[in-house]
């Protein structure tokens, strides 16, 4: 199943779990079904139109989503998707 | 405490407030955090004649830099000239022209210098031993030396292209050098997973709002050199687009204060280089969100993060102060290097090159004002980027220690020089 991995100072809301698996073929799918089991991280990584905020980056492995399909780029069972606090560097 | 002078962190989208923690970004919707001050008792001791009492470095400000101690790192920073530049001013063909020069900062030679100053002392305040930063070349070697004066361990991260002097310039203080295959945004996605899981002080990760704030000491400088006014236009490069953004928050900031003698009316400008634009591009299309570049491909390699942290807000900036973007090729770098070292006699790194490269491209295109005052901001010294201009510069033949090889080279000397010569 692939992981989604989560950063440290979100882990409250999953636990205290730094990676969960989920299920799904896509990046939307797989963010959605872990949200799905942790609302509360839902909320901080998508808007209410259900676009991944601002600040947020997605990493399918070692990629960013934007320069494959976004959030309908597609998954593998053992891929690992990250949720990067865009606000660093420079 | 509510005479504080810096109270806690704030989210810059949705306001939430946070206690000062090494945290860089909102839990709620990973928004920036920004420092907030108390500035009604900022103002009681930040004063004109305090300010001009106290010794020329980025402390002089002391009130509006997030640390809650004295500083302990970095103490002799800042204080670089504001050079009037009249003529490469003649040479651009505007009125009134300065040259804020970081290339001459204490102690490596960058505006990292002034970040580092507060990242650092902040990081010793949190009570950190290990510090790092992802970098594309100057913070690397600033990290590595004031941590090692400060005698704190650092882990510098930087893509494995980078010029030798920015290598060797941060190696050379015992700061373990990390290089990663791949550019600049992937050391930095590294370094934010390593600043939480090793619970180390990265300056630009989790350091990050107190790193910034040291930036506007420039702009503090800036105002402070031109008699407590701000000028009409201030150009500045731009690779992660948060240098732009704190100078203008200084000068709103001493405007707040009551310390200039007139309104800001600045408009700010930034440049980047064409091989790796994100911030540019977005001024100059007027889009709304920041498209990244994948593969940032230029010799101003210090600028080159192709997915900028305040490229948003960057972009805004310069839009509501009446500003505007542009970014040159390569070759344009190159010449904007040369012409500032020979009219002012300034060596900046291929940033600087940007900077004056964009600088001359506005003017021509009426976007900055010939008749108003004009500040370019130079981030970085040229010795550190020389291989840029390998194959720029005259081949050097060799003449033997003769008179006659010499003339044979540069012509007979003028006849009034030899009957001098005789005498």
């Amino acid at each position: 199943m692939p992981v989604v991995r989560i950063p440290t100072p979100l882990r409250p809301h999953t636990d205290g779990q730094d990676s969960v698996e989920s299920t799904g073929t896509t990046v939307g799918e797989v963010l959605g079904n872990v949200g799905t089991k942790y609302p509360a991280l839902k909320e901080r990584i998508f808007d209410d139109a259900g676009e991944l905020r601002r600040f947020v980056n997605v990493y399918l492995n070692n990629e960013d989503i934007r320069y494959l399909d976004d959030l309908a780029t597609a998954v593998a069972a053992n891929d690992e998707v990250s949720i990067i606090p865009a606000v660093a560097g420079g | 405490m509510a005479d504080e002078l810096v109270q806690g962190m704030k989210c810059r989208l949705c306001g939430k407030l946070y206690p000062k923690e090494p945290l860089n970004f909102c839990t709620d919707d990973f928004g920036p955090l920004e420092v907030v001050y108390n500035y009604e008792a900022v103002a009681k001791t930040l004063t004109r004649s305090a300010i001009q009492s106290r010794p020329n470095t980025i402390w002089r400000y002391r009130e509006l830099m997030p640390i809650d101690g004295e500083p302990t790192v970095g103490i002799h920073v800042g204080g670089t000239p504001l050079v009037k530049a009249d003529r490469l001013a003649k040479a651009l063909g505007i009125k009134e022209l300065y040259i804020k020069n970081d290339a001459v900062n204490h102690p490596t030679l960058s505006f990292k210098d002034r970040v580092v100053a507060v990242a650092l002392s902040k990081a010793v305040e949190f009570g950190f031993t290990t510090v790092g930063c992802a970098s594309t070349g100057n913070l690397a070697g600033s990290v590595a030396a004031n941590a090692s004066a400060a005698g704190l361990e650092s882990y510098v991260l930087i893509p494995d292209n980078l010029e030798q002097g920015k290598v060797l310039g941060a190696q050379i203080y015992g700061a373990k050098v990390v290089a990663v295959t791949g550019n600049y945004d992937q050391v930095n996605r590294l370094c934010s997973q390593i600043a939480f899981r090793y619970g180390w002080g990265f300056v630009n990760v989790n350091l990050r709002p107190f790193y910034a704030e040291g930036s506007k000491s420039m702009g503090f400088e800036i105002a402070e050199a031109l008699g407590w006014r701000t000028p009409d236009h201030v150009v500045v490069p731009m690779a992660g687009g948060s240098l732009i953004g704190k100078i203008y928050k200084a000068f709103k900031e001493f405007e707040l204060l009551g310390l200039l003698n007139g309104p800001v009316q600045t408009k700010m400008f930034g440049a980047q280089a064409t091989g790796c634009n994100p911030i540019t591009n977005t001024v100059k299309t007027e889009a709304n969100k920041v498209r990244p570049v994948r593969n940032p491909n230029t010799i101003a390699k210090s600028l080159a993060i192709g997915d900028p942290a305040d490229g948003f807000f960057a972009s805004k900036l310069m839009r509501e102060t009446g500003g505007w973007a542009e970014d040159v090729d390569d070759d344009s770098i190159i010449d904007g290097m040369k012409l500032l070292a020979e009219t002012e006699g300034i060596f900046t790194e291929t940033a600087g090159g940007v900077t004056l490269a964009v600088t001359k491209k506005l003017i021509e295109q009426g976007k900055i004002n010939r008749d108003g005052s004009t500040v370019i901001c130079i981030t970085g010294n040229g010795l550190k980027t020389q291989e840029a201009l390998l194959g720029h510069m005259p081949k050097l033949t060799a003449i033997s220690p003769t008179l006659v090889d010499f003339e044979a080279l540069v012509g007979a000397a003028p006849a009034a020089e030899l009957a001098d010569a005789t005498v």
